[in-house]
């Protein structure tokens, strides 16, 4: 009965993906998260940003296309998945400056801006001592 | 029995199923939910490189643990939704119940990390850093107990073979899960 009903139905996305391996895009996934650990050990720079986001990218996409079948899916769901990661992309690029910088155009952050707890400012206050001290030695 | 049906199941919009039609739509709002926290951390990342020396406290071994953990309980994930394709209920359900065991893994290793960077201090007002992990691994967590559960009562119905089309809905949302780990664990695990 709930066959029945369910073939009535358009075909689901993964219904034409199951000649897939899934095995072994779940084994290339397992690997690209030992690069994904391995790497940073390296302690180059370049070498952790790739292997961390490169990587994760990657895995990301593996995933879209072959678990979540988002190749066979209808247009319309690309487009409104990219749209939002757009929209991501635009909060960061109009909130990032505000963020980042100290100083624009029209503006200047003053030294209060970031709230720093009265432990910390305390432990700052110490350590500034301290070097003072340091200096007149 | 009833043979009535919800909308979501009959109905088709823009040629696809309007029950996965709208798991689409929920996955849309979780990706402003957790872009708008993401984002909101790389730039305050960018901003606070000190936040290098918080960061290597956390635990990459757990945190590489619960990724691969989660990648397996995609797969099963998938290989549920493959016999659910096959018109093979009762397989389907054995495959949830193994990713909602992946699931319950997962939170039993993140119950055992949080646990301890609690102990050493690192509560959610330990900083800047430690409130961004705490909000955004919390918030990823919360989905992943949300959709076990979810997962239960579809496994429970697709055991006898009804309702098989909801086991590729939840597996879609749970691969959006494991892909919001995937970009977790470098920003929080592996950028020290």
């Amino acid at each position: 009965m709930a066959h029945a009903a369910q073939a009535a139905h358009p075909a689901p996305a993964g219904a034409h993906a199951h000649h897939r391996n899934y095995v072994k895009i779940w084994a290339v996934l397992t690997g690209l998260l030992v690069v994904s650990v391995t790497g940073p050990m390296v302690g180059i720079r370049v070498v952790t940003l790739v292997a961390a986001f490169g990587v994760a990218l990657v895995k990301a996409y593996l995933v879209a296309k072959n678990f979540m079948h988002l190749d066979i899916e209808k247009p319309i769901v690309g487009w409104m998945l990219g749209l939002v990661l757009m929209l991501m992309v635009l909060l960061y690029a109009g909130v990032a400056p505000d963020v980042q910088k100290s100083a624009g155009q029209r503006w200047t952050k003053s030294d209060k801006f970031h709230y720093v707890s009265p432990q910390l400012q305390k432990a700052e206050k110490g350590n500034q001592s301290e070097h003072e001290r340091g200096a007149n030695h | 029995m009833s043979t009535a049906r919800t909308i979501a199941t009959t109905r088709s919009a823009m040629g696809i199923p309007t029950g996965r039609l709208a798991v689409w739509w929920v996955l849309v709002s979780e990706i402003v939910i957790f872009g708008g926290i993401l984002v909101s951390y790389v730039m305050h990342r960018l901003g606070h490189p000190e936040w290098a020396a918080e960061a290597a406290h956390t635990n990459t071994a757990a945190g590489a643990t619960n990724t691969f953990v989660l990648l397996t309980s995609s797969l099963s994930a998938v290989l549920g939704h493959k016999a659910a394709e096959s018109g093979d209920g009762p397989k389907a359900a054995r495959m949830l119940y193994f990713t909602c065991l992946g699931g319950l893994t997962f939170l039993t290793i993140k119950a055992f990390e949080w646990t301890h960077e609690i102990r050493e201090g690192f509560t959610l007002q330990a900083g800047g850093f430690w409130s961004y992990y705490y909000a955004a691994a919390g918030l990823h967590a919360f989905h992943v107990l949300c959709g076990c559960i979810i997962m239960l009562v579809v496994a429970a119905s697709a055991k006898k073979n009804e309702n098989l089309h909801r086991v590729e809905n939840i597996g879609i949302y749970w691969h959006f899960v494991d892909i919001v780990w995937i970009f977790l664990f470098p920003l929080l695990y592996i950028a020290k």
